[in-house]
């Protein structure tokens, strides 16, 4: 199985900021690519996620459960002929976890990281 | 009250939408006028998604749009329709005499089209249209976010 590529999908300039940060951390480069919706409409953020993406497998990371970014990536996972998976409510910790468990399957790799990034969040004082 | 916004979007229902202009406008349901998305359950449940269950979200063909939109403009909460092109809202606007206005708040880069706004790309064919429109006496404006200046249409088009 060939690796996984990680493609972020955000607001502004969130992806490439967790990119940065999760290559700070780990020193891992190229796992993961960012790209903003910034100025697209739908058909241009699509042109986006195609150039990311590549012939895959990718799993797509988006910032929200709806909206621009989430309705291109999942018009994109269905349509765009690649092996691919959509998690929602992208953080740090999903994307630290997933660049070190790239050899397994888009679709694991999503549940791994909704798991990853639910773990994340926390409340102190509990 | 009323339909509060027509919006010309190519995002259709996104963040601005839902947020930006819901929020203040305190919003309890959002007309999508597309042919395509008005046929396809799949894409509506991808609309849905996006939006607080509060909000009901009604998704139209432009025929039914016009038989209905009477009555979304007397529906007793506040509502937002939205087209994500401007051959939808030209359609809609001659079927229905009553709507009166139409915010561009979104049309964005494409073969073919120049930059007039940040976030407003047109044809020289569309930004006739957006004229024509206004001579027929609709109040057409660009303005992405509630906190931005309404751009008259002689000054994008």
């Amino acid at each position: 199985m060939s690796e996984l590529r990680g493609v972020i999908v955000s607001h502004a300039a969130v992806a490439q900021a967790l990119v940065a940060a999760v290559t700070a951390i780990t020193g891992i480069e190229g796992a993961l690519t960012g790209i903003s919706n910034e100025g697209c409409g739908t058909e241009e953020l699509g042109e986006r996620l195609r150039e990311a993406v590549g012939v895959g497998p990718a799993v797509l990371f988006v910032d929200l459960p709806g909206g621009s970014c989430f309705t291109s990536s999942a018009r994109y996972a269905k349509r765009g002929g690649a092996d691919i998976a959509v998690v929602t409510g992208v953080n740090l910790a999903m994307l630290l976890d997933f660049v070190f468990n790239r050899d397994i399957s888009p679709v694991d790799a999503a549940r791994r990281a909704l798991d990853a990034g639910a773990k994340a969040i926390r409340v102190t004082p509990a | 009250m009323t339909l509060a916004l027509y919006r010309i979007d190519d995002r259709l229902i996104h963040g601005q939408v839902v947020v930006g202009w819901g929020q203040p406008l305190d919003v309890s349901f959002i007309v999508l006028v597309d042919d395509e998305v008005s046929s396809s359950d799949w894409e509506q449940d991808l609309y849905r998604m996006g939006v607080p269950p509060q909000i009901e979200v009604i998704f139209a063909s432009v025929e039914k749009a016009a038989e209905l939109l009477p009555a979304w403009d007397t529906d007793s909460r506040v509502g937002i329709l939205l087209v994500g092109d401007i051959d939808t809202a030209v359609a809609l606007a001659a079927r229905v005499p009553q709507v009166k206005r139409f915010n561009v708040g979104g049309v964005h880069h494409r073969t073919g089209r120049k930059e007039r706004l940040r976030f407003v790309y047109l044809t020289d064919d569309e930004a006739t249209k957006l004229r024509q429109l206004a001579a027929r006496g609709v109040d057409v404006t660009a303005q992405d976010v509630p906190t931005a200046r309404a751009v008259p249409v002689a000054e994008f088009t």
